[in-house]
Protein backbone atom coordinates (compact mmCIF):
# COMPACT_ATOMS: atom_id res chain seq x y z
CA UNK A 1 0.00 0.00 0.00
CA UNK A 2 2.71 2.48 1.01
CA UNK A 3 4.79 1.59 -2.06
CA UNK A 4 1.76 2.12 -4.28
CA UNK A 5 1.11 5.58 -2.81
CA UNK A 6 4.81 6.47 -3.07
CA UNK A 7 4.83 5.28 -6.70
CA UNK A 8 2.05 7.70 -7.52
CA UNK A 9 3.42 10.56 -5.41
CA UNK A 10 6.94 10.27 -6.82
CA UNK A 11 5.54 9.93 -10.33
CA UNK A 12 3.48 13.10 -9.97
CA UNK A 13 6.46 14.97 -8.55
CA UNK A 14 8.65 13.90 -11.45
CA UNK A 15 5.91 14.65 -13.99
CA UNK A 16 5.31 18.19 -12.81
CA UNK A 17 8.40 19.44 -10.95
CA UNK A 18 10.95 17.15 -12.64
CA UNK A 19 9.77 17.70 -16.22
CA UNK A 20 9.41 21.43 -15.51
CA UNK A 21 12.99 21.71 -14.20
CA UNK A 22 14.23 19.69 -17.19
CA UNK A 23 12.53 22.03 -19.69
CA UNK A 24 13.78 25.09 -17.78
CA UNK A 25 17.34 23.71 -17.92
CA UNK A 26 17.09 22.92 -21.68
CA UNK A 27 15.67 26.39 -22.33
CA UNK A 28 18.57 27.95 -20.40
CA UNK A 29 21.14 25.99 -22.45
CA UNK A 30 19.40 26.97 -25.72
CA UNK A 31 19.26 30.64 -24.69
CA UNK A 32 23.02 31.12 -24.31
CA UNK A 33 25.69 31.60 -21.63
CA UNK A 34 24.05 34.54 -19.81
CA UNK A 35 20.71 32.77 -19.50
CA UNK A 36 22.44 29.60 -18.33
CA UNK A 37 24.43 31.53 -15.71
CA UNK A 38 21.18 33.12 -14.51
CA UNK A 39 19.59 29.67 -14.27
CA UNK A 40 22.49 28.29 -12.20
CA UNK A 41 22.50 31.43 -10.00
CA UNK A 42 18.82 30.87 -9.30
CA UNK A 43 18.61 27.14 -8.61
CA UNK A 44 22.10 26.19 -7.41
CA UNK A 45 24.63 28.89 -6.47
CA UNK A 46 24.75 32.64 -7.01
CA UNK A 47 28.47 33.61 -6.96
CA UNK A 48 27.74 37.33 -6.62
CA UNK A 49 29.16 38.85 -3.38
CA UNK A 50 25.97 40.85 -2.68
CA UNK A 51 23.59 37.97 -3.30
CA UNK A 52 19.92 38.92 -3.05
CA UNK A 53 17.64 37.48 -0.38
CA UNK A 54 15.55 35.98 -3.19
CA UNK A 55 18.53 34.03 -4.53
CA UNK A 56 19.57 32.98 -1.02
CA UNK A 57 16.12 31.39 -0.69
CA UNK A 58 16.04 29.88 -4.20
CA UNK A 59 19.59 28.49 -3.81
CA UNK A 60 18.46 26.59 -0.72
CA UNK A 61 15.12 25.63 -2.23
CA UNK A 62 16.82 24.45 -5.44
CA UNK A 63 18.98 21.98 -3.52
CA UNK A 64 15.98 20.68 -1.56
CA UNK A 65 14.03 20.22 -4.80
CA UNK A 66 16.95 18.48 -6.54
CA UNK A 67 17.47 16.06 -3.64
CA UNK A 68 13.70 15.46 -3.64
CA UNK A 69 13.69 14.80 -7.38
CA UNK A 70 16.60 12.38 -7.00
CA UNK A 71 14.63 10.46 -4.39
CA UNK A 72 11.46 10.56 -6.52
CA UNK A 73 13.46 9.26 -9.51
CA UNK A 74 14.92 6.29 -7.63
CA UNK A 75 11.68 5.54 -5.76
CA UNK A 76 9.64 5.59 -8.99
CA UNK A 77 12.33 3.59 -10.81
CA UNK A 78 12.48 0.82 -8.18
CA UNK A 79 8.72 0.61 -7.59
CA UNK A 80 8.29 0.64 -11.39
CA UNK A 81 10.61 -2.35 -11.66
CA UNK A 82 8.54 -3.99 -8.91
CA UNK A 83 5.47 -3.40 -11.07
CA UNK A 84 7.14 -5.20 -13.99
CA UNK A 85 7.68 -8.22 -11.73
CA UNK A 86 4.07 -8.08 -10.50
CA UNK A 87 2.85 -7.75 -14.11
CA UNK A 88 4.61 -11.02 -14.87
CA UNK A 89 2.42 -12.59 -12.19
CA UNK A 90 5.22 -13.10 -9.69
CA UNK A 91 5.74 -11.86 -6.15
CA UNK A 92 2.15 -11.95 -4.86
CA UNK A 93 2.84 -14.23 -1.89
CA UNK A 94 2.26 -12.16 1.26
CA UNK A 95 5.77 -12.52 2.68
CA UNK A 96 7.57 -11.97 -0.63
CA UNK A 97 5.38 -8.99 -1.48
CA UNK A 98 6.01 -7.37 1.91
CA UNK A 99 9.74 -7.98 1.68
CA UNK A 100 10.13 -6.45 -1.79
CA UNK A 101 8.02 -3.45 -0.81
CA UNK A 102 10.37 -2.78 2.09
CA UNK A 103 13.43 -3.31 -0.15
CA UNK A 104 12.06 -0.83 -2.75
CA UNK A 105 11.64 1.90 -0.11
CA UNK A 106 15.06 1.24 1.43
CA UNK A 107 16.74 1.14 -1.99
CA UNK A 108 15.19 4.48 -2.95
CA UNK A 109 16.55 6.20 0.16
CA UNK A 110 19.92 4.44 -0.11
CA UNK A 111 20.42 5.32 -3.82
CA UNK A 112 19.51 8.97 -3.14
CA UNK A 113 21.98 9.18 -0.25
CA UNK A 114 24.69 7.41 -2.30
CA UNK A 115 24.18 9.78 -5.27
CA UNK A 116 24.48 12.96 -3.20
CA UNK A 117 27.39 11.64 -1.14
CA UNK A 118 29.12 10.90 -4.46
CA UNK A 119 28.39 14.42 -5.75
CA UNK A 120 29.67 15.93 -2.49
CA UNK A 121 32.77 13.72 -2.56
CA UNK A 122 33.50 14.70 -6.20
CA UNK A 123 33.09 18.38 -5.29
CA UNK A 124 35.55 18.09 -2.40
CA UNK A 125 38.10 16.08 -4.40
CA UNK A 126 37.62 17.46 -7.89
CA UNK B 1 -30.88 -2.22 -23.61
CA UNK B 2 -32.23 -0.08 -20.81
CA UNK B 3 -31.79 3.67 -20.58
CA UNK B 4 -32.35 4.16 -16.87
CA UNK B 5 -29.34 3.04 -14.87
CA UNK B 6 -25.66 3.48 -15.77
CA UNK B 7 -25.30 -0.28 -15.80
CA UNK B 8 -28.26 -0.62 -18.13
CA UNK B 9 -26.71 1.79 -20.61
CA UNK B 10 -23.44 -0.07 -20.93
CA UNK B 11 -24.60 -3.66 -20.51
CA UNK B 12 -23.72 -5.74 -23.54
CA UNK B 13 -21.38 -3.13 -25.05
CA UNK B 14 -18.16 -4.73 -23.82
CA UNK B 15 -15.10 -2.69 -22.92
CA UNK B 16 -14.13 0.61 -24.56
CA UNK B 17 -11.18 -1.26 -26.16
CA UNK B 18 -8.69 1.38 -25.02
CA UNK B 19 -7.67 -0.01 -21.63
CA UNK B 20 -5.05 -2.51 -22.76
CA UNK B 21 -3.57 0.06 -25.17
CA UNK B 22 -3.15 2.54 -22.29
CA UNK B 23 -1.68 -0.19 -20.09
CA UNK B 24 0.80 -1.37 -22.73
CA UNK B 25 1.83 2.21 -23.68
CA UNK B 26 2.57 2.93 -20.01
CA UNK B 27 4.84 -0.14 -19.82
CA UNK B 28 6.62 0.52 -23.13
CA UNK B 29 7.36 4.13 -22.24
CA UNK B 30 8.44 2.99 -18.76
CA UNK B 31 11.07 0.84 -20.46
CA UNK B 32 12.07 3.79 -22.64
CA UNK B 33 12.32 6.02 -19.57
CA UNK B 34 14.44 3.43 -17.77
CA UNK B 35 17.08 3.67 -20.51
CA UNK B 36 16.79 7.35 -21.44
CA UNK B 37 16.31 8.97 -18.02
CA UNK B 38 18.98 6.60 -16.70
CA UNK B 39 21.33 8.00 -19.34
CA UNK B 40 20.31 11.59 -18.43
CA UNK B 41 20.83 11.10 -14.69
CA UNK B 42 24.27 9.51 -15.17
CA UNK B 43 25.19 12.35 -17.56
CA UNK B 44 24.00 15.01 -15.09
CA UNK B 45 26.14 13.50 -12.33
CA UNK B 46 29.22 13.33 -14.55
CA UNK B 47 28.87 16.70 -16.32
CA UNK B 48 30.44 19.89 -14.94
CA UNK B 49 27.00 21.54 -14.77
CA UNK B 50 28.35 24.99 -13.91
CA UNK B 51 30.40 25.09 -17.13
CA UNK B 52 28.10 26.35 -19.91
CA UNK B 53 30.47 25.54 -22.79
CA UNK B 54 30.89 21.93 -21.61
CA UNK B 55 27.13 21.43 -21.14
CA UNK B 56 26.37 22.97 -24.53
CA UNK B 57 29.05 20.86 -26.23
CA UNK B 58 27.60 17.73 -24.61
CA UNK B 59 24.00 18.51 -25.60
CA UNK B 60 24.89 19.35 -29.20
CA UNK B 61 26.44 15.96 -29.96
CA UNK B 62 24.11 14.23 -32.45
CA UNK B 63 23.68 11.04 -30.38
CA UNK B 64 23.03 13.00 -27.18
CA UNK B 65 20.53 15.30 -28.91
CA UNK B 66 18.78 12.26 -30.40
CA UNK B 67 18.61 10.58 -26.99
CA UNK B 68 17.23 13.78 -25.41
CA UNK B 69 14.54 14.07 -28.12
CA UNK B 70 13.53 10.42 -27.62
CA UNK B 71 13.53 11.12 -23.86
CA UNK B 72 11.07 13.99 -24.36
CA UNK B 73 8.72 11.74 -26.35
CA UNK B 74 8.94 8.84 -23.90
CA UNK B 75 8.76 10.89 -20.70
CA UNK B 76 5.89 13.13 -21.78
CA UNK B 77 3.87 10.19 -23.14
CA UNK B 78 4.43 8.33 -19.86
CA UNK B 79 3.54 11.30 -17.64
CA UNK B 80 0.42 11.96 -19.72
CA UNK B 81 -0.78 8.39 -19.13
CA UNK B 82 0.11 8.53 -15.43
CA UNK B 83 -1.47 11.90 -14.69
CA UNK B 84 -4.55 10.87 -16.72
CA UNK B 85 -5.16 8.02 -14.26
CA UNK B 86 -4.57 10.41 -11.36
CA UNK B 87 -7.20 12.82 -12.73
CA UNK B 88 -9.67 10.00 -13.42
CA UNK B 89 -9.24 8.80 -9.83
CA UNK B 90 -9.40 12.09 -7.96
CA UNK B 91 -11.11 14.74 -10.09
CA UNK B 92 -14.87 14.33 -9.87
CA UNK B 93 -17.54 16.15 -11.85
CA UNK B 94 -17.66 15.82 -15.61
CA UNK B 95 -16.79 19.42 -16.50
CA UNK B 96 -13.82 19.77 -14.12
CA UNK B 97 -12.53 16.37 -15.15
CA UNK B 98 -12.75 17.27 -18.83
CA UNK B 99 -10.97 20.58 -18.20
CA UNK B 100 -8.26 18.83 -16.19
CA UNK B 101 -7.72 16.31 -18.98
CA UNK B 102 -7.53 19.08 -21.57
CA UNK B 103 -5.00 20.98 -19.43
CA UNK B 104 -2.99 17.77 -19.05
CA UNK B 105 -2.91 17.23 -22.81
CA UNK B 106 -1.82 20.82 -23.39
CA UNK B 107 0.95 20.39 -20.81
CA UNK B 108 2.14 17.02 -22.12
CA UNK B 109 2.09 17.82 -25.83
CA UNK B 110 3.24 21.42 -25.35
CA UNK B 111 6.03 20.35 -22.98
CA UNK B 112 7.29 17.68 -25.35
CA UNK B 113 7.23 20.06 -28.32
CA UNK B 114 9.01 22.76 -26.29
CA UNK B 115 11.67 20.29 -25.17
CA UNK B 116 12.27 18.95 -28.67
CA UNK B 117 12.48 22.48 -30.06
CA UNK B 118 15.08 23.58 -27.47
CA UNK B 119 17.18 20.48 -28.18
CA UNK B 120 17.01 21.12 -31.93
CA UNK B 121 17.97 24.76 -31.22
CA UNK B 122 20.97 23.63 -29.16
CA UNK B 123 22.15 20.98 -31.62
CA UNK B 124 21.57 23.03 -34.78
CA UNK B 125 22.53 26.50 -33.49
CA UNK B 126 24.96 28.29 -35.78
CA UNK B 127 28.53 28.34 -34.46
CA UNK B 128 28.31 32.12 -34.07
CA UNK B 129 25.66 31.60 -31.39
CA UNK B 130 27.90 29.32 -29.36
CA UNK B 131 29.65 30.31 -26.13
CA UNK B 132 31.55 33.55 -26.46
CA UNK B 133 30.26 34.14 -29.97
CA UNK B 134 27.09 36.04 -29.23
Amino acid sequence: MTVSILHRASGDGLAIVGAGMFLWWLCAIASGPEAYAAFVACVWHDPSPDISLFHQITNLLGKVVLVGLTWAFFQHLFSGLRHFVLDAGAGYELKTNKMWSAIVIAAGVFATAATWLFILWEKLNG
Amino acid sequence: MGNGTHLGKVRGLGSAQHGSHHWLQARLTALGNLLLVGFLVVSLIRLPLGDYAAVHRWASQPMVALALILLCVSVFTHLRLGLQVLIEDYVHGEATRLLALIALNFYAIGGAAFGIFTIARIALAPVALGPGGM
